[in-house]
C-alpha cells in the first residue's frame, strides 16, 4: 500500500545515513590522524619503571677495592595510605621533630607530588639505621624502605683521579636520549671518563595502572620490557700504596705528584694537593659539601695534575740538550762559560756558584743556566736553518713531539694543553716586522718565559728519557670487567724526533744530578736513580718547587714529577717528596725515616697564613 | 482470529534477527573486556557483570519467541491497555521505586532491577501506531496533532520528574514516525535541527559545526531535490533549509558563549555522576567522562589494541563503561575498524527495519516499525555521539549493547513485536 507521503522515507534514510557518516568522520579523525589520544591514554595507563642496574667498582692495580657501592634506603611514603600514625614515635624513630615531618608530608602531598603517588620522604638511610626502623615499620602504614645504592671509598684517597658521580644537569637531560631527570651520572675523574662502562643500561618495565594509580601487572606480560644491564668493573692503573703515601707526603702543600711506569704509560699516583675525602661528594650531601670545597682559598677541587700549567724551570734543559745534540748544534764535550750568568748578555739569566767551564753532564748536574743559554742560541741561530725564525720552527716541532704543548690524549677528563710558543705569537708579541732575535726569547733555555707545561706532561717527559726516546700514552685505565684495553690506543708507542743515542748522555747527567749534583741530598740506597731540579720562577710568588725522576737509572719502574707550589729550590721540597715515593715503589721500604718525618711535617699552607694576617 | 501459524518462526525477517544475534553477542564480548581481569576471567562467572549480561540475553531470547508465540493481533488489539499499564508503572515507580544516584526510575528485586522507562518505548510506539492508523484519524486535523503529541510527551513527562531527563529526550525521536506520517516536515525539522544545534554548540568546535551543518543543508537538500516530484515546492524547502542554515549559524556563535555559564552545574553534574571529586586538570569542556571516552577510542588506532587489550576501560579510566560507555571498549580493542562495523551493523538493522516498514499493507505495522526505527536510532545516535564528543552526555544505553537486563529486553520486546508484525503481513490486511 503505497502512503501519500512515501516520499518522506527518503528524506529520513538520508538523516540516518548522514549522522552515521558523520559519526565514522569523527572517528577517523580521533583514531587515525590526531595523535593526541594515544599519548594519552600512555601517560594515564602506563608507568614507566626504570630499573637501575649497579655501577661498577673501581680496583687497583693490585686488586685493592678503590669504589663500591654501598647499600642505603629511601624512605618512601604514599600520604593516602598513612593511617592512625603514632607520629611522636615515628618523629622519634626518624629523629626528626614535628615541624619538619608537617612540612615533609605537606611536600609529599602537593604538586608535582600527590596522596597516591609515591614520594621519598628521607633520603639515603644507612643501613644499620633502617635496620632499625625496618622493625618498626609495620606500625607505620603507609611508609616503606626502597633500596639504593651510594658511592663508597673504602680509603679517602685519589679524589681528582676517581672523580665523583652526581645528578645529571638539565642540559644533559635535555640533550640526551638515556639519561632522565634524578639519574646519576659520573661528573668528572674516571666516573666520568668510563661513564658508559660503569653505569650498565638502565632497564625499564612498563606497569599498567588503574585510574586510581594502582598497579595492575606488567603491560603485554613484559613484552616491551628491557632487562637493566649491570656496569662493569674496572681495575685502574693506580698503585693504592704509592697514591696514599704520596698524599701524605703532600699533606699541608700546594701542588702535585704525577707518577707514570714508563714502560707501559700506566699511571701509578696521580695527586692534587690539597685534595679531599671522596665520600663528601657522595648523595645529598654532595651539593652542600661542593660548595664548601669550591669556596676554599686553596681549590681543593682544582686539578693541579692536569690543569695548572706551570713554567718548567731547570728541567726543561735537559729537552734543550736533546734537541741540540740531535741537530748537532751541541756534543757533550761543548765547553761553555759561567760568570755568575750568561757572559754574552752581561750575566742575564744570572747563575750560581759552581766551577767552570763545564760540559754537558756537568752543566745538568749543576744545573748552570748560562750553558743552556748557549745551547738554545746555538740551536736557533744555528746557520744551517738561514734564519733564526726557522731555527725556532725546528726547536719547536722537536719539543712538541715531546707531548709538550698539547694535551696528551689521556683518558682523564678535562686535560689541558699547556704551552709551547708559536713564532706567530713571539712575533706578534716582540717582533712585529723586526727580525726573529734569540736573544730575546733566551729565556725558553732554561724553561722560563712564555713555556707552560702540566705536572702531567713533566711526567711524561720523564717517560721519554728513561725510555730513551718514547712513551706511551699516560693513562689511567688497566681492564674493563677483567679484558685488557688493547683497542683504546694506549699501547701505541709515542717517538721523539731525538735519535735514541743521544738520550744516554742526558741520562747521564741526571744521574750525576743525584750523585753530586742539585739533588744529592735525597739519594736512595741501592736504587741509583736520575732526577732534575727545577725551580720555576712565578709572577705570583715564591718560586715553584720542582723535581722530575725516574728510578731505578737502568730498566727504570718509575718517573714522577714533583711541584710543590711557592716553596722554593726544588731540591728542598719536590725532590725529597719523589725520591720518597721512588724508594718507596721500588724497595717497598723506607730507610731515611728522619727525611719521611721532616716531609710529613712540613707545613707550606698554616706556615703562610699567619703572616697573612699581620 | 485469523489463520494459524504453523511454525513461529514462519516468515521472520532473518537479516533483522541475524543483526540482533550478532549484535547481542558483540556486546556480550564488548563487556566482558570491559569488565574483565584477571582474577574474573571466566565469561560465565554470573558474579561478573558479563555472566549476568549472559542470564539476561538468555532471558531476552526467551522474551523474543514469547513475542513470537503470541498471535500478531493481541499487538494490534491492546495498544492502550499495554499504553496505560505502562503509564501505571511509570506513575508507580516515582512512589515505590528505588532510588538509585539521584533519580527514582528503578524498581528493585534483590539483586536485579526493573526500568520501567525502558519498557515504556515499545508502549508508546504500538499506542501511537494504533492512533496514527484509525481510519478516522485526519493528519490535518488540530486535534490530531494534540493527541499524538500527547501519546508521546505524557510517558516523557513521567519520565522527567523520576530524573531520567536524558530518557526523556529519547520520546522526541518519534517525530521522525509523525513526520513520515504527514506532520508537516518543516517544523519538525527545524525542532530537530534546533535541538541538535544547541547541544553540539556545547561540544563542537565552532567552524567544524558550521561546516558540518552547511554539509547537512546540502544532503538534505539533494536529498529533496531527488525523491521530489514537484520541483517547485522542493526548491521552496530548499530554500527553507538554507534559510535555516544561516540563522544556525549565526545561533551557534551565541549559543556557545550563553552555555559556558553553564559549566559549574555541568561540573557538579559529573562529580555527582562519578561519585568522586575530578582532579582540576580532568576538567575538559566536555567533563571528565567525555574526554576520556575519547582518549580509549583515540588511542584504539587503525585496527584497535585487541581483545582484552584495552588499558583505558579495563582500568576503569572510562566511567560507566559497561554500560553507556560500551562503545569505548569497541573504539579501544577494536579500533576504527570495528567501531565503524558497529556503526554499520546498526545502520544495516536500522535501514532494514525501514525497509520493511515501507513494504507492509497495513499503516499500524509501518507506523510501528518507523517507531522502533527511530528509537534505535536515537539510542546509538546520542550513546555513540556521546562517546566521541559529539552529544552531550545524556544516560542512554547503546542498543543490544549495553550492560542491563531493562534495557535489553525492553529492546528485544520493540524490536520482535515487529519482526512478529512482518511475518504476519501476507496473512492479514489491517
Amino acid at each position: 500500500m503505497t502512503s501519500q507521503f512515501s516520499d518522506r522515507k527518503y528524506v529520513i534514510i538520508v538523516i540516518f545515513s548522514a549522522i552515521i557518516l558523520i559519526f565514522l568522520t569523527r572517528l577517523f579523525y580521533i583514531q587515525l590522524i590526531d595523535d593526541q589520544y594515544k599519548l594519552t591514554a600512555r601517560n594515564q595507563a602506563f608507568r614507566y619503571m626504570v630499573d637501575y642496574p649497579a655501577r661498577g667498582n673501581v680496583f687497583d692495580r693490585k686488586g685493592k677495592r678503590l669504589v663500591y657501592n654501598q647499600a642505603a634506603y629511601d624512605l618512601i611514603v604514599i600520604p593516602r595510605q598513612v593511617k592512625k600514625l603514632d607520629t611522636a614515635e615515628f618523629c622519634k624513630v626518624l629523629s626528626i621533630d614535628r615541624k619538619i615531618f608537617l612540612k615533609r608530608m605537606e611536600k609529599a602531598i602537593l604538586p608535582p607530588n600527590s596522596s597516591r603517588k609515591p614520594s621519598i620522604f628521607e633520603k639515603e638511610i644507612s643501613i644499620e639505621h633502617s635496620s632499625i626502623l625496618q622493625e618498626k615499620l609495620y606500625k607505620f602504614p603507609g611508609f616503606f624502605l626502597q633500596p639504593r645504592t651510594l658511592r663508597k671509598y673504602p680509603e679517602p684517597i685519589a679524589p681528582h683521579l676517581l672523580g665523583y658521580v652526581g645528578e645529571v644537569s638539565e642540559k644533559i637531560t635535555d640533550t640526551s636520549s638515556y639519561y632522565m631527570d634524578g639519574d646519576y651520572i659520573g661528573i668528572s675523574g674516571l666516573e666520568k671518563a668510563y661513564e658508559k662502562v660503569l653505569r650498565g643500561i638502565k632497564g625499564t618495565h612498563i606497569e599498567v595502572v588503574d585510574v586510581h594509580n594502582r598497579p595492575q601487572g606488567s603491560y603485554m606480560n613484559g613484552m616491551y620490557d628491557t632487562a637493566a644491564v649491570a656496569g662493569k668493573d674496572i681495575v685502574c692503573t693506580i698503585d693504592a700504596k704509592l697514591q696514599a703515601y704520596g698524599e701524605k707526603l703532600m699533606l699541608n702543600k700546594i701542588g702535585s705528584v704525577v707518577a707514570i711506569e714508563p714502560s707501559t704509560g700506566e699511571i701509578l699516583a696521580f695527586i692534587s694537593s690539597p685534595g679531599y675525602d671522596p665520600n663528601l661528594m657522595v648523595g645529598s650531601a654532595l651539593p652542600k659539601n661542593y660548595k664548601i670545597l669550591q669556596q676554599d682559598t686553596l681549590k681543593p677541587l682544582f686539578n693541579r695534575a692536569l690543569m695548572a700549567s706551570y713554567p718548567p724551570g731547570s728541567i726543561f734543559k735537559l729537552i734543550n740538550s736533546l734537541v741540540g745534540l740531535q741537530e748537532g748544534t751541541l756534543t757533550p764535550e761543548n765547553l761553555y762559560p759561567c760568570r755568575g750568568g750568561y757572559p754574552i748578555m752581561g750575566g742575564k739569566p744570572k747563575c750560581h756558584a759552581h766551577s767552570s767551564p763545564r760540559d754537558l753532564v756537568g752543566a745538568i748536574s749543576t744545573s748552570c743556566n748560562s750553558y743552556f743559554c748557549y745551547v738554545f742560541r746555538g740551536i736557533i741561530d744555528a746557520k744551517k736553518f738561514g734564519t733564526t725564525k726557522k731555527g725556532y720552527e725546528v726547536w719547536r716541532n722537536h719539543v712538541l713531539t715531546f707531548g709538550l704543548g698539547k694535551p696528551l690524549g689521556s683518558d682523564l677528563p678535562y686535560e689541558l694543553r699547556g704551552n709551547v710558543p708559536s713564532i706567530e705569537y713571539y712575533m706578534k708579541k716582540f717582533f712585529g716586522k723586526n727580525d726573529f732575535k734569540s736573544s730575546t726569547i733566551v729565556s725558553l733555555s732554561i724553561g722560563q718565559g712564555e713555556l707552560g707545561i702540566l705536572p702531567l706532561q713533566m711526567a711524561n717527559v720523564m717517560c721519554i728519557i728513561a725510555n730513551r726516546g718514547f712513551y706511551y700514552i699516560p693513562h689511567t685505565i688497566k681492564s674493563i670487567d677483567g679484558k685488557s684495553i688493547d683497542q683504546l690506543g694506549f699501547r701505541k708507542k709515542q717517538i721523539t724526533t731525538i735519535n735514541p743515542k743521544h738520550y744516554e748522555i742526558v741520562v747521564e747527567g741526571m744521574a750525576k744530578v743525584v750523585e753530586s749534583g742539585t739533588a744529592a741530598m735525597q739519594k736512595i740506597d741501592s736504587v741509583p736513580y736520575c732526577g732534575k731540579t727545577g725551580t720555576a720562577q712565578n709572577p705570583h710568588g715564591k718560586d715553584h718547587s720542582v723535581f722530575v725522576a725516574f728510578a731505578p737509572k737502568e730498566n727504570p719502574k718509575i718517573a714522577i714529577s714533583v711541584v710543590v707550589e711557592n716553596a722554593g729550590f726544588g731540591s728542598q721540597f719536590a725532590a725529597p717528596v719523589a725520591s720518597l715515593m721512588m724508594e718507596l715503589y721500588t724497595t717497598d721500604t723506607i730507610k731515611r725515616p728522619e727525611v719521611e718525618k721532616r716531609m710529613f711535617e712540613m707545613d707550606l699552607i698554616h706556615k703562610i697564613q699567619p703572616i697573612k694576617k699581620q | 482470529m485469523s489463520r494459524e501459524q504453523k511454525n513461529i518462526f514462519q516468515n521472520i525477517d532473518w537479516i533483522i534477527t541475524g543483526l540482533f544475534l550478532l549484535l547481542v553477542l558483540l556486546g556480550w564480548l564488548n563487556i566482558y573486556a570491559a569488565v574483565y581481569n584477571d582474577d574474573h576471567n571466566n565469561i560465565l562467572d554470573i558474579s561478573q557483570k558479563y555472566g549476568k549480561q549472559m542470564m539476561w540475553i538468555a532471558g531476552a531470547l526467551i522474551i523474543a519467541i514469547v513475542v513470537l508465540i503470541f498471535d500478531a493481533n493481541f499487538f494490534t488489539a491492546f495498544p492502550y491497555p499495554i499504553y496505560i499499564a505502562s503509564v501505571l508503572s511509570l506513575i508507580a515507580v516515582i512512589f515505590f521505586g528505588t532510588e538509585v544516584s539521584g533519580s527514582k526510575s528503578w524498581f528493585r528485586f534483590g539483586d536485579f532491577g526493573l526500568q520501567p522507562a525502558e519498557f515504556g518505548k515499545f508502549a508508546v510506539c504500538l499506542a501511537l501506531a494504533k492512533y496514527m492508523s484509525a481510519m478516522n484519524t485526519r493528519v490535518e486535523h488540530f486535534q490530531t496533532k494534540v493527541i499524538a503529541f500527547s501519546i508521546v510527551l505524557f510517558p516523557a513527562l513521567l519520565i522527567v520528574l523520576q530524573k531520567e531527563a536524558g530518557t526523556a529526550l529519547v520520546y522526541t525521536t518519534f517525530i521522525f514516525v509523525l513526520f513520515r506520517e504527514g506532520f508537516s516536515g518543516n517544523i519538525l525539522l527545524g525542532g530537530f535541527f534546533t535541538t541538535l544545534l544547541l547541544l553540539s554548540a556545547l561540544l563542537v568546535n565552532k567552524t567544524v559545526l558550521v561546516i558540518l551543518l552547511a554539509l547537512i543543508a546540502a544532503v538534505i537538500s539533494f536529498a529533496i531535490w531527488v525523491s521530489s516530484r514537484n520541483r517547485k515546492k522542493a526548491k521552496r524547502v530548499i530554500w527553507a533549509v538554507f534559510a535555516l542554515l544561516i540563522i544556525a549559524s549565526g545561533a551557534v556563535l551565541g549559543v556557545d558563549r550563553a552555555f559556558s555559564k553553564m559549566k559549574p552545574h555541568q561540573k557538579t553534574r559529573i562529580n555527582v555522576f562519578l561519585g568522586k571529586e575530578v582532579s582540576k586538570d580532568m576538567k575538559k569542556k566536555a567533563g571528565y567522562n567525555v574526554n576520556q571516552s575519547l582518549i580509549a577510542i583515540g588511542s584504539g588506532g587503525f585496527s584497535g589494541k585487541g581483545f582484552l587489550q584495552g588499558t583505558q576501560t579495563k582500568y576503569n579510566f572510562v566511567p560507566e563503561q559497561s554500560t553507556d560507555f560500551i562503545f569505548c571498549t569497541v573504539g579501544e580493542e577494536w579500533g576504527f575498524l570495528g567501531s565503524a562495523f558497529i556503526l554499520f551493523l546498526f545502520l544495516a538493522l536500522i535501514l532494514r527495519i525501514l525497509f520493511i516498514a515501507e513494504r507492509q499493507r497495513s499503516s499500524f505495522s509501518r507506523i510501528y516499525g518507523y517507531g522502533v526505527a527511530s528509537i534505535l536510532f536515537f539510542h546509538v545516535t546520542v550513546n555513540v555521539g556521546m562517546t566521541i564528543g559529539l552529544a552531550p552526555v545524556i544516560g542512554i544505553p547503546l542498543p543490544f549493547f549495553s550492560y542491563g537486563g531493562s534495557s535489553l529486553w525492553a529492546f528485544t520486546i520493540l524490536l520482535f513485536i515487529f519482526i512478529k508484525l512482518d511475518s504476519n503481513r501476507l496473512l492479514i490486511l489491517r
